[in-house]
């Protein structure tokens, strides 16, 4: 049985650059940015002599590892890149975590960042270097569960709608967020349809950014902040290719079952909607976020409309879920998404969210789905 | 020389499900019920059309027996390759046979049709596919593109269960500029049509089919069914009257919902005159094409059933949506981006992937029984090494898992339908959906799958097998059989 790392390790500092349309911006850039404001954020005075390890994620990295050593001119330590599709940022969170709890590093930067936005197209690129597969569009690929799931339990395009719009809402309300702009249900409903039932206000903004993370020993924490927050789990899981899983139902992804699983035995947890205060879910498309409440078993299965209805995980809900605007409209550089979702958990933790402040939080969960999707990354702080 | 009767045990035809309304064409309005011609879908060619052909003909048949793969064509979408190993490939025959493209000629079917069955006669080869397919391109707006359509027409050719002898044939060949394309042509290129008529294809039909009256002492009363290929109907009505045909015994050649369908004009009409015989009928088919080739049939039994008829075929035409819609699927829409750019499948990848993207071969774990496609190396399910047997899923049926409708997947009739389906044996496959509309889409929704074109890019067809809606009628056959 997993040990789990609970309480071993601790974050004491976050940064994060504003994520968007960064033209003017290069990835040293946004990567200077976030990582010197998480090193302000833990008080730390000499990056050169404290930082002990460096773990990168990156999609689209140009130049590797370098780009972050020479960046931060971080030399003569391990620098390593970690790469998991859109689980990326929390994987590379997991590879520093698992660093520092096995007593090999005593305090580790983890840097997350992309910068799609060189690429010269808005969505994803098209490769037709395959005849089987196509078309091969994350939009395509995250909407096969839909119609299963729309007949099967009732739900339909309104809901998917309708978590638009409050992750819009949400998105106003944090300082750093790509997009801050109101929407209604119509606006979702009569938007141009790009993977049937996504409409453009389904699909996550694409996004340049960067996030990042200082970690360390428990016994450490205090001598950077009083405040602390814990890693009480962090878990991957990659599951069958739902395309060719002989045995995929299309009710609910694997990759965020079997993750939740095992995260939730590392953090002790047994009713995740009471024990969980908010949550950060890979919203990359509406239906992943409906489909997360569910499998993260927040809900039973096939009550999320309802739920969706009622207001259960906006802002002011039982559990507030995507508390500054999520992929949506925070943005979603791939590689720095994990790490912002734990950049928002611990502003939340901390009682520093703003506006956006979730009253009395001290547990927070974050979530990535990547892949066809296969794989799922989870993390769980604690306050306390 | 073998003494077992030689001819044709198995046929079949394909229209392609799309029409293109004739008022179209010139921007007039579009009537219900008038007058139109088969156009291959954007993600077909006369390759996918001829295993589309070939997979109707041989339905139910083993497919481990046949010796020969005869592809007659003047479209091949390639210069150079052998289309034939293709759709051998397709339908997953064996690869110690004989594969020859017959090309460059109108009449290539019926060279291909004599060769099989000389090659038969001979013992050479026990059974041997003949297919024709052709999707010729006519200038827009062109006159000539009035009457031109896209077929397909397979024969199987063997001495097991002969339903009809192909019992002799006339040649007359006559070198003459009516129709042709040269080197860098692009369309078809035709004289003046009255030139073509009076001096190229009457005489030339007239010619054949006396000169096959003469060598057999056969007359135009003997024949039941007469099949004409030419130009257009008025022309093809008056060389039957000049030869003698009776009223009545004249195929009809479908004209205004097929059109003349190149190298498979003549073998589509044959299928139909097959399809409407009865034991002991005669028929005769004429070829076109720099002189003409006349054959003489004879029924012997007229029991065989294709899987689909060409009726069947007929009925089920689905209109364009606009002249520009055609445009956009042979690439002659200026203002569209180049689909065929960017490097297209890698060489090497088609090399190792052809099994499963070509012949749609999925494994069965000889373990545990669970059906994966693509092939891969550890089961799914039992996690056992390397225990699979190939199984085909390209002749199965399936049902719709669940499903999506792509809009943003460049294509010439967006949305892609794309879902996972289950086939019958349990295999999941991620395939696009051809010949389906959005709004009649459900999970479950019984499927067939065929082969098509996926894309150009590096400029050459890339193909791989769709999804289609199953029809109706030949689900309630199908459950007919199991009750």
């Amino acid at each position: 049985m997993t040990q789990g790392i609970r309480d071993k390790v601790a974050i004491v500092g976050v940064g994060c650059c504003k994520f968007g349309e960064n033209w003017h911006q290069s990835p040293e850039d946004m990567i200077v940015e976030a990582a010197y404001e998480a090193y302000s954020d833990a008080g730390l005075e000499d990056p050169q002599k404290q930082i002990d390890a460096v773990f990168c994620g990156s999609v689209y990295p140009s130049r590797g590892t370098a780009e972050v050593a020479e960046s931060l001119k971080l030399f003569d330590r391990p620098v390593s890149l970690v790469q998991n599709y859109c689980a990326t940022g929390t994987d590379a969170f997991r590879y520093g975590v698992a660093a520092v709890a096995s007593g090999m590093h005593d305090t580790v930067l983890v840097v997350g960042y992309d910068k799609p936005k060189d690429r010269g197209v808005s969505g994803p690129s098209i490769h037709m270097n395959t005849a089987r597969g196509l078309p091969m569009t994350p939009a395509g690929w995250f909407s096969l569960c839909c119609a299963r799931y729309f007949e099967t339990y009732g739900a339909g395009r309104e809901d998917l709608a309708r978590i638009a719009v409050k992750n819009h809402h949400n998105g106003t309300l944090a300082p750093k967020s790509m997009l801050k702009k109101e929407i209604t249900v119509e606006d979702v409903m009569n938007a141009r349809m790009i993977s049937w039932p996504f409409t453009l206000y389904d699909c996550a903004a694409q996004s340049d950014g960067a996030a990042a993370t200082i970690i360390t020993r428990k016994s450490l924490a205090k001598t950077f902040r009083t405040d602390p927050v814990y890693v009480k789990g962090v878990s991957i899981a990659l599951s069958a290719n739902p395309q060719s899983d002989p045995s995929f139902d299309f009710l609910a992804w694997k990759p965020t079952l079997a993750a939740a699983r095992d995260v939730y035995k590392q953090a002790g947890i047994t009713t995740p909607m009471k024990e969980i205060h908010l949550a950060q879910v890979h919203d990359c498309f509406t239906m992943t976020e409906l489909l997360t409440y569910e499998d993260l078993g927040f809900i039973a299965k096939g009550s999320a409309s309802e739920h969706i209805t009622s207001g259960t995980f906006e802002l002011s809900g039982e559990l507030p879920v995507n508390t500054d605007g999520g992929l949506k409209t925070f943005g979603h550089p791939t590689g720095a998404t994990g790490v912002r979702m734990i950049y928002e958990n611990v502003l939340q933790l901390q009682g520093r969210a703003g506006e956006r402040q979730v009253a009395g939080a001290t547990m927070a969960l974050s979530h990535n789905l990547g892949g066809a999707p296969q794989t799922c990354g989870l993390a769980i702080l604690g306050i306390e | 020389m073998s003494d077992q009767l030689v001819g044709i045990v198995a046929y079949g035809g394909y229209v392609p499900a799309t029409r293109l309304p004739l008022a179209m064409i010139h921007g007039g309005r579009v009537k219900e019920g008038g007058a139109e011609k088969s156009v291959a879908g954007f993600d077909e060619d006369a390759i996918t059309m001829a295993v589309s052909a070939a997979t109707n003909c041989l339905h139910g048949f083993d497919r481990t027996t046949i010796d020969g793969v005869y592809f007659a064509t003047t479209t091949s979408p390639f210069r150079e390759k052998l289309a034939a190993a293709f759709i051998a490939k397709a339908l997953d025959l064996r690869s110690n046979i004989n594969t020859i493209d017959f090309t460059g000629s109108l009449r290539a079917g019926a060279g291909a049709l004599l060769a099989a069955t000389h090659a038969v006669q001979a013992n050479a080869d026990k059974q041997i596919l003949v297919v024709v397919a052709d999707s010729r391109l006519a200038a827009p707006h062109s006159p000539i593109e009035m009457n031109m359509g896209d077929a397909a027409a397979a024969f199987l050719i063997g001495t097991d269960g002969v339903v009809a002898v192909i019992g002799s044939s006339f040649s007359h060949v006559d070198e003459i500029y009516d129709v042709w394309r040269a080197e860098h042509d692009e369309y078809l290129r035709s004289w003046e049509d009255r030139f073509n008529v009076m001096h190229g294809y009457t005489g030339n039909i007239l010619a054949a089919c006396l000169g096959l009256f003469e060598k057999t002492g056969a007359n135009a009363q003997d024949f039941h069914s007469a099949v004409v290929s030419g130009p257009d109907a008025r022309s093809v009505s008056a060389v039957a009257k000049k030869v003698g045909f009776p009223v009545g015994s004249l195929q009809d050649a479908f004209f205004g919902r097929v059109g003349n369908c190149g190298a498979a004009f003549a073998p589509l009409l044959l299928v139909a005159a097959l399809e409407a015989a009865k034991t002991g009928d005669r028929l005769l088919a004429a070829f076109y094409g720099d002189g003409a080739e006349v054959l003489s049939l004879e029924v012997v039994n007229s029991s065989f059933r294709a899987h689909h008829s060409i009726d069947w075929y007929l009925a089920r035409g689905k209109a364009l949506r606009s002249y520009d819609s055609y445009l956009k699927s042979r690439h002659l829409d200026a203002g569209e981006h180049d689909r065929r750019g960017g490097e297209g499948v890698p060489a090497t990848v088609h090399y190792r992937e052809k099994d499963s993207d070509i012949s749609f071969l999925g494994q069965r774990c000889t373990q545990c029984g669970t059906v994966h496609f693509p092939a891969c190396r550890v089961c799914y399910s039992c996690f056992t090494k390397d225990q699979f047997e190939a199984v085909r899923l390209s002749d199965k049926t399936g049902k719709v898992m669940s499903y999506s409708f792509d809009y943003f997947f460049p294509s010439p009739e967006p949305p892609v339908i794309v879902g996972v389906c289950e086939v019958d044996n349990g295999a999941r496959v991620y395939v696009q959906m051809t010949e389906a509309t959005t709004d009649s889409l459900r999970c479950d929704l019984p499927v067939e799958f065929v082969f098509r074109k996926i894309h150009e890019a590096g400029n050459k067809p890339n193909y791989f097998w769709k999804s289609r809606p199953l029809d109706s009628s030949s689900q309630a056959t199908k459950e007919g059989v199991v009750t």
